[in-house]
C-alpha cells in the first residue's frame, strides 16, 4: 500500500461531496476552454480571411447590419441585379471581380439546403462585351492596371477551386449545381449525380473541397436560375467586390458610394473589426467567468475539505499514533486535492473541447481546431485552485493532537 | 526502557488549571508488564500520552531508551512511535475505509516498508489472530471482537518494543476481554514491555507491576513477576 492507495480509498469511500465541490471548478474550466477555443479559432479564421479577402468590399442593401462576412448573403433584403452591371461598367480602379449572390431556402428530398445563386465569371465578361464596352479577353479588372488577378486565375476552368477560395466561378450551366463539401456529404451526392431542387432536375457539376467556411454547407446554382425558380425577380442579396490591392480599397469605397449612393458599402476590414471586438469581449468574459468560478470552486472545495478533516479527526489521530508524521497527513489531504483538481480540470477540459468542436461549426460556422494549451491551462488552474483551497484544511489536519485517540469516541 | 523524572503536566484551559500529573517519577524496564490503575480523572491517560511521545509534559524529563523523548521534534517522535511503540485503544480505532489487511499494513507503510512486505506481513499477522479469511473485509463488516483482533495485529506490525494500552478491555464482552488479555500476555511473553491502563481487576492481575495514580500522584503498589 502506498500513500496514493490511501488517498484513492479515502476518496472513494465518500466521493459525492468531493465531486460536488468540484462542480464550480469544472464549470469554470469548461467555460474557459470552450470560449477560448472558439475565439482562438475565430481569430485564426479572421486572420485567414484578412489574408485572402482583406481588400474585398461588400455592397449591401442599406437595412442590413453585418456581423459575419461569410453570412453577408444571409438576409432577406435585396437590391437590383442591374447594380452589378452598373459597377462593372463604371470600371473602377482596383476592382478585380464582381460576385453577386442571392440565397433562398430550398430542399432536396426534404433535406433543407441553402441554395445560393452566383454569377459565373464568364457571364459578367460576356455582358460587358455585349454592352460593347468590355475588354474581351482576361478576367474583369486585370486590364485596369491592377496587381494580380487572384480570384480569376484560381477559378479558370476549374469550378472546384471556386467560391470559397476566389469566390468566382468560371462556367455554370442553367441546370447545374456546385455543392459545398458538407452539403455534398449531407445529400450523399457527388459530381455527375442528378438532384431535384425547386421542382427542377439539376446535374451536379462539382463538389468543392472543404474550406471551413459557410460555403461548405451551400448548394450553388446560376444566379438567374435561382431568381427564376424562387420568383425573386432580377435581384441579389449582396455584391462582393474582389479588390486587388489593399490601398485600392480606400478610394474604391468612395467611388462605390458615389456610384450606388443608397447602398451600404463595407470593407472586410470593417466587418472583421466588429468580429474581433466581439471576440475580444468573449475572450475577456470567459476569463472573468473562469476566475469567478474558480473562486467559488475554491471556497466550496475548502468547505468540503474542512468538513472532511473534522469527520476524519479520530482516524487522523490514529494514523499519527501509528507513526504518521505531520508531513504524511498534509500529503494525504493535498494529494486528495490534486486528484480532485486534476479530475475537475480534466472533465472540464474534455467537455469544453468537445463542446467547442461541436458548437463552433454549428452555431458560429467556425471550424474549431483543438488547442492543447487550453486544456493544459484548465488542468493546471483547477489543480492549483484545489491544492490552494486545501492548504489550510490540510494544515489543520496535520496540527491535530494525536492524544485525541485516547478520548472516548 | 522508560525513565520519568519529576514529570508534571498541567492542562490549562480557559484560565482553568488542572494538574493531571504531579511530580511523577518512574522507571519501566524492558520486559515489564505494568498496570496503571486509579480513579477516573486521575491522570492515567495523560501518563500514557506522555509515554507515547504525544504529549510534552509541562516539566520533568522523559527518557526512552536513554534518549530524552521530548528533545526530539514532532516528526522524529512520530517516526519513533511508528517503529518502537504499539498502541491498543479502547475503541480499536481501525481506519473505516481500509480493509482488515490494509489496516494492518498502515504502520508498515508509515515505516516505509515495501508493498510486498506489507502484504506478506499483514497476512501473517491476521493468521496469527485467527482472521486469515477476513483480510478483505472492512471493519464495519466485522464483530467488535474481530475488530479488536485486527487492531492487535496492527499493533504488532512493526514489532514494537513497548505496547501502550488504554483500557483495552473496557466496553468489551467477557469473551473478547479474555482474548485481548491473552494476546497481551502473549506479547509480553515475546519479551515486549507492556504498559496498560485499566479499571478491570481481572486485567490488572495479568500485570507484574501495579502503579496507582491518584490526582496525578504516582504510587507503586506491588512488584512481582508476571503471572
Ligand atoms: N485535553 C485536556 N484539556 C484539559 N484538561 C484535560 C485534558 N485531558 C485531560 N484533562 C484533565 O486532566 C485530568 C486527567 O485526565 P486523564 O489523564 O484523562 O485521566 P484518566 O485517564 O485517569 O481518566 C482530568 O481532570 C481531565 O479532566
Ligand atoms: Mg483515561
Amino acid at each position: 500500500m502506498r500513500l496514493r492507495t490511501m488517498i484513492w480509498k479515502e476518496l472513494w469511500q465518500q466521493p459525492a461531496p468531493m465531486l460536488t465541490s468540484l462542480a464550480a471548478v469544472t464549470l469554470g474550466v469548461t467555460a474557459l476552454v470552450t470560449i477560448q477555443h472558439i475565439t482562438v479559432s475565430s481569430e485564426e479564421k479572421i486572420a485567414g480571411d484578412m489574408e485572402s479577402l482583406g481588400a474585398n468590399v461588400l455592397v449591401l442593401p442599406p437595412q442590413v447590419s453585418l456581423q459575419d462576412y461569410y453570412a453577408a448573403d444571409m438576409h432577406r433584403e435585396a437590391m437590383p441585379e442591374e447594380y452589378v452591371t452598373r459597377l462593372d461598367l463604371a470600371r473602377m480602379a482596383g476592382v478585380e471581380n464582381l460576385a453577386p449572390r442571392l440565397c433562398v431556402e430550398a430542399a432536396v428530398d426534404s433535406i433543407p439546403v441553402t441554395l445560393t445563386g452566383i454569377l459565373p465569371h464568364n457571364e459578367i465578361q460576356a455582358r460587358s462585351a455585349w454592352q460593347g464596352l468590355g475588354m474581351l479577353d482576361g478576367p474583369v479588372g486585370t486590364e485596369r492596371g491592377c496587381c494580380r488577378a487572384r480570384g480569376a486565375d484560381a477559378g479558370v476552368g476549374d469550378a472546384a477551386a471556386a467560391p470559397a477560395a476566389g469566390r468566382t466561378i468560371q462556367k455554370l450551366g442553367r441546370r447545374e449545381l456546385i455543392l459545398g463539401a458538407d452539403a455534398a456529404a449531407r445529400l450523399e451526392a457527388c459530381a455527375g449525380d442528378r438532384l431535384q431542387l425547386l421542382g427542377e432536375d439539376f446535374r451536379v457539376l462539382a463538389v468543392l473541397p472543404a474550406t471551413g467556411t459557410i460555403d461548405d454547407s451551400r448548394v450553388f446554382a446560376h444566379l438567374h436560375t435561382v431568381q427564376e425558380l424562387s420568383d425573386a425577380g432580377p435581384v441579389v442579396n449582396v455584391i462582393e467586390i474582389m479588390a486587388c490591392c489593399e490601398d485600392a480599397a480606400g478610394s474604391l469605397i468612395r467611388s462605390l458610394s458615389r456610384e450606388l449612393p443608397n447602398m451600404r458599402v463595407i470593407t472586410i476590414a470593417q466587418v472583421v473589426e466588429a468580429q474581433l471586438a466581439v471576440n475580444g469581449l468573449m475572450s475577456r468574459l470567459s476569463w472573468v467567468f473562469f476566475f469567478v468560478l474558480l473562486l467559488v470552486g475554491a471556497a466550496s472545495i475548502a468547505g468540503v475539505m474542512y468538513a472532511n478533516v473534522a469527520e476524519r479527526r479520530r482516524e487522523i489521530g490514529t494514523l499519527m499514533a501509528l507513526g504518521a508524521t505531520r508531513g504524511f497527513v498534509t500529503r494525504l489531504f493535498l494529494g486528495k486535492a490534486i486528484v480532485l483538481g486534476l479530475t475537475g480540470g480534466l472533465v472540464g477540459s474534455v467537455i469544453g473541447t468537445v463542446a467547442a468542436v461541436i458548437v463552433g461549426p454549428q452555431l458560429l460556422e467556425i471550424a474549431v481546431r483543438p488547442v492543447p494549451e487550453l486544456p493544459a491551462v484548465g488542468l493546471a488552474a483547477a489543480t492549483g485552485v484545489a491544492v490552494l483551497a486545501s492548504v489550510l484544511p490540510a494544515r489543520r489536519a496535520a496540527g491535530l493532537d494525536p492524544c485525541l485517540v485516547f478520548s472516548e469516541s | 526502557m522508560y525513565e520519568l523524572h519529576s514529570v508534571t503536566h498541567v492542562y490549562a484551559r480557559r484560565g482553568h488549571h488542572v494538574t493531571a500529573l504531579d511530580q511523577c517519577s518512574l522507571e519501566i524496564h524492558p520486559g515489564d508488564f505494568v498496570a496503571i490503575v486509579g480513579p477516573s480523572g486521575s491522570g492515567k491517560t495523560t501518563l500514557l500520552s506522555v509515554l507515547g511521545g504525544m504529549l510534552a509534559p509541562s516539566s520533568g524529563r522523559v527518557l526512552f531508551d536513554g534518549r530524552s523523548l521530548y528533545d526530539l521534534n514532532v516528526e522524529q517522535r512520530a517516526s519513533l512511535r511508528g517503529e518502537k511503540i504499539g498502541f491498543v485503544f479502547q475503541s480499536f480505532d481501525l481506519i473505516s475505509w481500509l480493509s482488515a489487511r490494509e489496516n494492518v499494513q498502515v504502520p508498515l507503510m508509515l515505516a516505509g516498508r515495501s508493498s510486498e512486505y506489507q502484504c506478506r506481513r499483514a497476512i501473517e499477522l491476521l493468521k496469527r489472530v485467527g482472521l486469515a479469511d477476513w483480510s478483505g473485509h472492512r471493519p464495519s463488516e466485522m464483530s467488535r471482537g474481530q475488530q479488536q483482533r485486527v487492531a492487535l495485529a496492527r499493533t504488532l506490525a512493526n514489532e514494537p518494543q513497548v505496547i501502550l494500552a488504554d483500557e483495552p478491555t473496557g466496553n468489551l464482552d467477557t469473551e473478547t476481554r479474555q482474548l485481548v488479555m491473552a494476546c497481551l500476555k502473549e506479547f509480553h511473553q515475546d519479551g515486549r514491555t507492556i504498559v496498560m491502563v485499566t479499571h478491570d481487576e481481572v486485567a490488572a492481575a495479568f500485570a507484574g507491576r501495579r502503579i496507582r495514580l491518584a490526582s496525578g500522584v504516582l504510587q507503586e503498589l506491588s512488584l512481582r513477576n508476571a503471572a
